[in-house]
């Protein structure tokens, strides 16, 4: 009886909870509405589903208690009951599952207009890196990275002489420009994670991994870090300013090239305009010996 | 067709062969502690199991109190924090849950039902559950090493995993991958003794269709587990070789503290299929002995016939299949190749279909049975509930586009944890009621099962269900303190606390659960034979608890399926399946 009861105040209680809870989704910056609309599709069902059952589970307790005189039906199977039920659940599925594939279907065709933008991660913080007026990024491993080159551009592709490096934890992205973001880290697993642009990625050494977005929203956003990184992976902090295209522009203006910043490295024969802006906080010790990627290759290989 | 699962009149061939000699004990020391009886094996595993599964609560509180009250307690800093967090995840699902299900009732459960003396090969029973305990061994060693256990998260990936600025990389993820390689190896001792036990030492007329669902469950979860667990095992193996001799299995080119690495050309990403490739079948590992559980427990107490069991003996099936073609649902924002996500997301929903049909059916035995509101039974209408929730949530997560947002948040937290971490506990609680009186011959107290029951299920609830929310705002998991984020709004400090709160409330709860198990074991109420009034084979054993060799001089001969509950025409309202159709008493008068 009592558990009966119970049954019922959870199933109002976490309907009502659902509706006046202070806690959802933050307001979205990104053109990912598709994958709200799905989240909510798959509650309406999926609710329902919920409370039905629970209520109607709470019914069964309370009609058919134990009573001495009272024995159970007896019914092995009932085969029509069951496909029935199958069916209805198959078709639940598929009205879950086509919302879900069709915005995943978007997620994964980067549009032809969206401008790279490069997230390097490192433990335990963020760096970024634009292309320049060519709109392209130049090569880059993690074996060339060093003091003089932070992102491991290869000096000798010409495309990346023109680089933008940001060496803040800053970004600012455009309105309204799609963007795809290629995610790189030079040490462990992390993750870019804006929780109002919705989309996120990991960070994998070793390879180059993306998500494509539009920020649709004007704002200053926090990045955080979503894939257990260390001891600091909850203090891998960033901000992503969302600007219209003037303050943006603006922006993008005052910030400094490969070429500018590390002209030894870039072998551009120019002086060097400005210092780093600002240095990231775990530099990378002065006496290394530079390594170059077809050395670091010689060493112990697997596979 | 349902007088089919009823069928009494077909022929039970005579024995073909003669009964093998048991071996016998003579010592305490062979008896009880070295000791080759499924039973004893079974409470050794399930002890522990128990103990290590407490240790994994404890570190829950840890964990909780950090989350709840940050900079409050200094004994927590960010490194034994991560540690809490990887040991606590690590030890319930392996130490416990794994072993507490397979070793622990597979052993005591699947020679009684399936009316067999004993396991068919003992010794190698034996074996296991020592091998298992020095898994549990040289994991605990791993909390009094330099450096302590490792906090690389349970899933232990890599490079992370191996790499400066983990705890635990000198020798805690050395212990922990040394102690899953011998866990696995003890798992499959006893792995193969369940599975061949099952096909070959069922009693006459025990056919695979008369089976107890429960023992469906745990066979089939147990094939999971042969099929899966080798995938841990080399990522396991693979990793120990990154880690000790410098190879790069999983290590690519990385700059650490300014320092290129030795390692090249690995993949991150191998390692985390490996790791799901177990991961995901692991799950039903947990699950589908649970739904066999819940099943068998649910139609005695409702005093009714599970509904539709050869669809729910299909339905574990088909679940254990198609619970190897979902792993990369747990990869969805791993960097995979995306188009990866259209399969992973249809076969994850496909599963939904024999889970919810499982789920359908326990309903339906509730409907028009007889319902006996015991302790077992209020135990698993609290799973129906909290592993439909879990199911739900998955259902969202297993959806790719869905999941993009709430991955890694406190959402899959909340999710994992209702769906395989509560709901599979609230089945052990309810199978330790209903058979704690065949293991002991005395029945638990009632009144202190009433208050555990009761502060576990609400107390769960209140803990997870809110937890959901705060992974729609967006608060990643595994964060040692939010700090100041400004999507992050003051109310969800205030609902850590109280989950904290209702985190230490359960938990006393469970050490009243302890103690009437140990003082039950002298003043409990004495049980009887089959306090229950079961159908299924282990209560109809001549002595309880049963003797060594389970049953008397006669092996039980099995006549009719285990769910033989309120027959019409019959006299009792259930009809054990070892009963002579001319013994059954029937009120019709007629046959």
């Amino acid at each position: 009886m009592l558990i009966a009861i119970v049954l019922v105040i959870i199933a109002i209680g976490s309907v009502v909870f659902h509706i006046w809870s202070p806690w959802w989704f933050t307001p979205l910056a990104s053109n990912w509405g598709s994958l709200d609309n799905a989240i909510v599709i798959t509650f309406w069902i999926t609710g329902v589903v919920y409370v039905a059952l629970i209520l109607f589970m709470a019914y069964c307790l309370y009609k058919y208690r134990y009573k001495k005189e009272r024995r159970a039906d007896y019914e092995p199977e009932n085969s029509k009951l069951e496909w029935t039920l199958s069916i209805l659940t198959a078709l639940g599925v598929v009205g879950l599952l086509t919302p879900g594939l069709i915005a995943w279907a978007d997620f994964v065709t980067v549009p032809k207009n969206a401008i790279e933008v490069e997230v390097l991660g490192k433990q335990w913080d963020w760096s970024y890196r634009l292309p320049g007026k060519d709109g392209k990024l130049g090569k880059s491993s993690v074996a060339l990275i060093n003091d003089d080159n932070p992102f491991g551009i290869d000096p000798k592709d010409p495309n990346g002489k023109d680089d933008v490096l940001i060496e803040s934890d800053d970004l600012h992205l455009q309105l309204d420009q799609p963007v795809k973001m290629l995610l790189r880290s030079q040490d462990v697993l992390h993750d870019f994670y804006v929780p109002q642009f919705r989309a996120k990625m990991d960070l994998v050494p070793g390879m180059i991994t993306f998500f494509w977005m539009t920020p649709t929203r004007a704002g200053t956003f926090d990045v955080l870090c979503a894939e257990l990184c260390g001891v600091g992976h909850h203090a891998m902090r960033g901000t992503v300013i969302v600007d219209a295209k003037g303050a943006y522009d603006k922006w993008l203006s005052g910030q400094e090239t490969f070429a500018a910043l590390y002209p030894n490295t870039a072998k551009v024969k120019q002086a060097a305009k400005d210092a780093p802006a600002s240095a990231p906080v775990r530099q990378a010790s002065q006496d290394k010996p530079i390594l170059t990627a077809s050395e670091s290759t010689q060493s112990l290989r697997v596979q | 067709m349902s007088e089919g699962l009823l069928d009494e009149t077909q022929v039970i061939p005579p024995a073909e062969l003669e009964e093998v000699d048991l071996y016998h004990a003579h010592s305490f020391w062979t008896k009880y502690v070295f000791s080759q009886d499924a039973k004893i094996i079974a409470i050794q595993y399930s002890g522990t199991a128990i103990t290590i599964g407490l240790v994994g609560l404890v570190l829950s509180w840890l964990m909780r109190l950090q989350l709840g009250f940050p900079d409050t307690f200094s004994f927590i800093d960010a490194d034994t924090y991560y540690q809490h967090v990887t040991m606590h995840g690590m030890i319930m699902v392996i130490y416990l849950l794994t072993a507490l299900f397979l070793g622990g009732f597979g052993n005591y459960l699947i020679p009684l039902m399936v009316g067999a003396r004993d396991m068919v090969f003992p010794y190698m029973n034996m074996l296991s559950y020592w091998v298992y305990l020095l898994a549990v061994l040289i994991l605990t060693a791993s909390f009094f090493v330099p450096g302590g256990p490792t906090g690389a998260g349970w899933t232990l990936y890599p490079p992370q995993a191996i790499l400066e600025g983990t705890p635990g990389v000198e020798w805690g993820i050395i212990l922990m991958l040394v102690s899953l390689v011998v866990f696995i190896i003890g798992f499959t001792m006893g792995g193969l003794n369940y599975v061949v036990t099952v096909l070959q030492s069922r009693s006459r007329g025990m056919t695979l269709m008369r089976m107890p669902l429960t023992v469906w469950g745990i066979f089939t979860a147990t094939i999971l587990a042969l099929l899966a667990f080798p995938a841990l095992f080399v990522a396991g193996v693979m990793m120990l070789l990154d880690r000790l001799i410098g190879t790069s299995f999983f290590m690519p080119e990385i700059i650490q503290g300014g320092e290129l690495l030795s390692t090249t050309n690995g993949s991150p990403l191998l390692f985390q299929h490996l790791f799901w490739f177990f991961g995901h079948p692991e799950v039903y590992i947990v699950a589908l002995p649970a739904f066999g559980v819940v099943s068998d427990i649910i139609s005695v107490h409702a005093r009714k016939n599970i509904f539709g069991y050869r669809m729910m003996v299909w339905a574990i099936v088909a679940i254990g299949g198609l619970s190897f073609v979902v792993w990369a649902h747990h990869m969805y924002v791993s960097g995979m190749n995306p188009y990866f996500g259209f399969f992973f997301a249809t076969t994850t929903l496909i599963i939904a279909v024999p889970t919810a049909l499982k789920m359908y059916n326990w309903v339906l035995t509730l409907w028009k049975g007889n319902i006996q509101l015991t302790i077992p039974m209020l135990f698993c209408v609290a799973f129906i509930l909290t592993f439909l929730n879990g199911g739900i949530t998955g259902l969202f997560l297993g959806n790719v586009a869905v999941d993009i947002p709430l991955s890694d948040t406190l959402f899959v937290v909340a999710h994992f944890h209702m769906v395989m971490g509560i709901a599979p506990v609230l089945v052990i609680f309810a199978a330790v009621y209903h058979w704690f009186p065949k293991m002991s011959g005395r029945m638990l107290n009632e009144g202190w099962g009433q208050f555990h029951f009761w502060i576990t299920f609400i107390g769960s609830y209140l803990i997870y269900f809110p937890m959901h929310y705060l992974g729609f705002v967006g608060v990643p998991r595994r964060y040692f303190e939010i700090g100041e984020t400004s999507f992050i709004p003051p109310s969800a400090t205030t609902l850590n606390e109280f989950i904290t709160i209702v985190v230490l409330i359960v938990g006393v709860a469970q050490i009243v659960f302890i103690i009437n198990i140990i003082a039950s074991i002298w003043t409990g109420k004495p049980a009887g034979d089959n306090p229950w009034n079961a159908t299924t084979l282990e209560w109809q054993t001549a002595t309880t608890p049963p003797g060594h060799g389970n049953f008397g001089d006669e092996l039980p001969v099995t006549y009719r399926w285990a769910y033989a509950y309120s027959v019409p025409g019959v006299e009792d309202d259930f009809v054990p399946q070892n009963l002579a159709p001319g013994d059954v008493k029937r009120s019709d008068g007629g046959q």
